[in-house]
């Protein structure tokens, strides 16, 4: 049995506007480029992307089944910018072939810095997940795949939840596959379902490098890779970025026709299905504990937490970030809370990355900044701004706002 | 056979005043170690004498005209012209300017006549003059190629070419966009021109510089090659004396001119002072515009901040950089800009404005608009305050401009006369 697992990462982070040391306003974000990215990646991905899928699940008639993890930030961006991916996202959950996975609402790292505010924003998640799309999910993915014991231990204390995604890294499988089921070392409750990196690389990464041996790639050789995995395995977990539809493989490079015919050539074979993730977690055992003391994610070639903690300015960046959740908490006003916590969103430190600055890769995907150090300098100055905001509400007094309801 | 060059050059060692002499010094110390032959011909106004028991840098030995350096591969032919790199009469130029200014007649015709006359009468006698004797120096010499470094080499360049059949390559260092803005003196433009549609290559310090020479004189686009400059290193890696003093600082090291924009790094500063107190700024140079900053300085009312210290050397330049948090290049136009490199390697970090040859290649930098007065000081303070940031922009920047080495500049232009002379 082969069952191929679809799960895509459907993200865009407020990016912050030019905010200089003279800057005293509150109006961090740049509305103006996320609207204008969020309303072309609509354009461009999500809204053809859909599309698409909604046609194959119902051609398909309950056999073709995805699934999607939608930030919080993105799904406010939508709701305001592009109210029609909402709706179609609205109408993929209706087919009933549709599973929505919950993460922390704003893409970050908490997980990493702050328990509570973990805890608080995948509460916030759930509820939102479940207020859009009528789900309570049952399964976890950290941001970008960021992954070890502790947080299993974590998300197994949080509860409510089956499974957790992570990336199918080498260094922690060694010669296991990631084409089975797993679980943590501490916990009796939650399944792992390992990213297939090559298969799904396949499809994000090499698809239009004609560099590739492989090129082009077409859907009955794609399905034939996942034809040999009968026997060797359970599932085929292909977790890759939304985007890669339309936005990072253009459509001009066939990635859209591609996806059309692959359901049909994977269903060619009478032992491949399709499976959300909760499926999956159902239908299989755990073969193997997988140990994992150091954190992977699905990042550059490490697969570690270098694209975001890998030089001083991003840990004094996030460090000085944290370091006012006392504060933050104390002011106790909802745009505040809400500023920190869009703060906290993963890119803002991916932004600051030098590890590739040298060569300019997918580092540059959206980036808006010229440098790492532009975005550093322009992150503390606003840090700067709202640690004043957070002093001088505390100074003032006890707050008369309402208590902390920024998420809904 | 090697390639034998004829470059006609500008200052050695200890008489370097700007980035020209430098770069020059650089690409032929670079060649001989690459074992290119050069025979460099040195405008001097007076014959070169050293104290007794004391080493020029360059290493320079003889008498009269000829020299013997410690380079094994370069002969140094001294030619006696008061021709200099950074035109002698600039500073006269500036004070009738200010003259026209205090008497009221500051009018753009003044100051127009005043760019006119930076270069003095007697600018086209002197070139003339020099080609005249570089073309006798030409007689005596064997060479395959003929190397021009700016402008006022360019006529000489192009008689020695017409009157040998070797073909001329002509290196521009700076425009006169560069040094003068838009108001050009149309004599320096026309050589300028001239020189790059005689020669059989132009090489250019940037893409800066490609573009102005493609835009601005015409230039073939497949006739400009861009060769960038090197930095000498010399394993120089933590301060010599430490740190006592509590305050920041913030230099400006380089030729106070118009084209280096002084008075930018001093409303940034004055910006600077709005958010922090504890920041002295240093200005290191001589020009034009020094005494003109000076009293800036003083109108912003910024004038106990501000430090000027006129032209250093020597020992003096590494402890300026020894003080400082960060190094500012805020030039309005900047062909290349070795000083930056040179900053890194005192481990400053340092900051370029957007319009020189550096920001185009180099990325552990902080880049700005020269005019951008606000986001100058902005990341004038960010530097000040995050010590992450310094830090980074130091190990990286240093890392980086250590990858500037001369020899690959040499290699290239060995390759571009290679091209020259197989006539590809």
């Amino acid at each position: 049995m082969a069952s191929v697992c679809f799960y895509f990462q459907v993200h865009q982070p407020y990016r912050l506007r030019h905010y200089t040391i003279f800057d005293t306003g509150m109006d961090y974000f740049d509305d103006h480029k996320n609207a204008e990215i969020c309303t072309k990646v609509a354009r461009k991905c999500y809204l053809p992307a859909n599309r698409l899928f909604l046609e194959l699940i119902r051609q398909h008639r309950g056999r073709f089944k995805i699934s999607y993890s939608i930030t919080g930030v993105l799904l406010e961006q939508l709701k305001e910018y592009a109210p029609k991916v909402l709706d179609s996202f609205r109408e993929l959950a209706d087919t009933g072939c549709v599973e929505f996975l919950t993460e922390t609402y704003h893409h970050s790292l908490s997980s990493l810095y702050s328990p509570q505010e973990f805890a608080d924003q995948i509460t916030a998640h759930r509820q939102l997940i479940y207020d859009l799309f009528h789900q309570k999910p049952r399964v976890f993915r950290n941001t970008e795949l960021i992954y070890n014991n502790g947080l299993a231990h974590a998300i197994e204390q949080i509860g409510g939840f089956d499974a957790i995604l992570a990336e199918g890294a080498d260094h922690i499988l060694g010669y296991r596959s990631p084409n089975y089921i797993y679980r943590p070392p501490n916990s009796t409750k939650l399944k792992l379902l390992l990213k297939n990196y090559r298969l799904s690389d396949d499809i994000a990464f090499r698809f239009s490098n004609r560099g590739w041996a492989e090129w082009p790639l077409g859907a009955d050789k794609f399905a034939q890779w996942v034809n040999a995995v009968n026997g060797n395995g359970y599932v085929v977990n292909l977790f890759v970025d939304y985007e890669t539809f339309g936005e990072h493989q253009w459509e001009d490079t066939g990635i859209f026709e591609f996806l059309r015919h692959l359901p049909i050539e994977i269903l060619k074979h009478p032992d491949n299905d399709f499976k959300t993730p909760s499926e999956v977690a159902a239908a299989y055992p755990a073969v193997d504990v997988v140990d994992v003391p150091y954190f992977v994610s699905w990042a550059d070639i490490e697969r570690d937490l270098s694209a975001w903690l890998g030089n001083a300015m991003q840990h004094s960046a996030i460090r000085e970030l944290y370091k006012l959740e006392s504060i933050v908490r104390e002011a106790n006003d909802p745009q505040i809370l809400d500023c920190w916590r869009r703060l906290q969103t993963s890119d803002h430190f991916y932004y600051m990355c030098t590890k590739w600055f040298a060569d300019g890769d997918v580092h540059k995907y959206f980036n808006p900044y010229d440098s790492p150090y532009d975005s550093y300098i322009n992150f503390m100055n606003i840090l700067d701004n709202l640690r004043s905001r957070c002093r001088s509400l505390i100074s003032a007094g006890p707050s008369q706002g309402s208590p902390v309801a920024a998420l809904s | 056979m090697k390639t034998r060059t004829l470059m006609l050059g500008w200052e050695f060692p200890p008489f370097i005043s700007g980035g020209l002499g430098t770069a020059c010094y650089g690409l032929t110390k670079a060649m001989d170690r690459l074992g290119m032959p050069v025979t460099f011909v040195l405008p001097r106004a007076m014959p070169i004498r050293f104290p007794a028991g004391e080493e020029s840098p360059a290493g320079m030995e003889g008498s009269g005209e000829h020299y013997q350096t410690h380079l094994r591969h370069m002969r140094i032919r001294a030619i006696p012209s008061t021709l200099t790199p950074y035109a002698p009469g600039q500073s006269q130029a500036a004070a009738s300017w200010r003259r026209a200014k205090a008497t009221g007649a500051a009018t753009l015709e003044a100051l127009g006549e005043a760019t006119r006359a930076v270069y003095g009468p007697d600018i086209r006698q002197e070139v003339q003059r020099y080609a005249v004797r570089v073309m006798e120096v030409a007689e005596e010499e064997e060479f395959d190629v003929i190397h021009a470094h700016d402008w006022m080499t360019f006529p000489a360049g192009i008689a020695v070419s017409a009157r040998t059949g070797k073909p001329l390559i002509v290196q521009v260092h700076s425009t006169e966009f560069d040094r003068s803005g838009e108001h050009v003196n149309q004599y320096v433009y026309d050589i300028e021109r001239q020189g790059v549609h005689a020669a059989a290559k132009v090489i250019a310090v940037s893409n800066y510089t490609r573009n102005i020479l493609i835009n601005r004189y015409g230039a073939p686009p497949e006739k400009v090659e861009v060769v960038y400059n090197g930095v000498e290193f010399n394993g120089q890696t933590e301060a010599s004396f430490p740190r006592t003093w509590p305050d920041k600082t913030v230099l400006f090291l380089g030729r106070v001119t118009m084209q280096k924009g002084p008075e930018y790094f001093l409303f940034a500063a004055k910006r600077v002072l709005e958010k922090m107190d504890n920041v002295k700024f240093v200005m290191a140079g001589d020009g034009d515009m020094l005494y003109r900053s000076i009293e800036l300085a003083a109108n912003l009312g910024i004038g106990h901040r501000v430090f000027f210290t006129r032209f250093l050397r020597g020992a003096d330049v590494d402890r300026a950089y020894q003080m400082a948090d960060l190094y500012v290049m805020p030039s309005v136009s900047e062909p290349f800009g070795i000083a930056p490199l040179e900053a890194l390697q005192h481990n400053v970090p340092v900051l370029v404005s957007k319009t020189s040859g550096i920001a185009e290649t180099f990325r552990n930098a902080l880049k700005v608009d020269f005019w951008d007065i606000n986001e100058m000081a902005n990341k004038m303070v960010a530097v000040l305050r995050y010590p992450p940031l310094q830090e980074m922009l130091r190990l990286e920047g240093r890392k980086e401009a250590l990858r500037f080495r001369w020899e690959d500049s040499a290699a290239r232009v060995s390759d571009i006369y290679q091209h020259v002379l197989s006539g590809t």
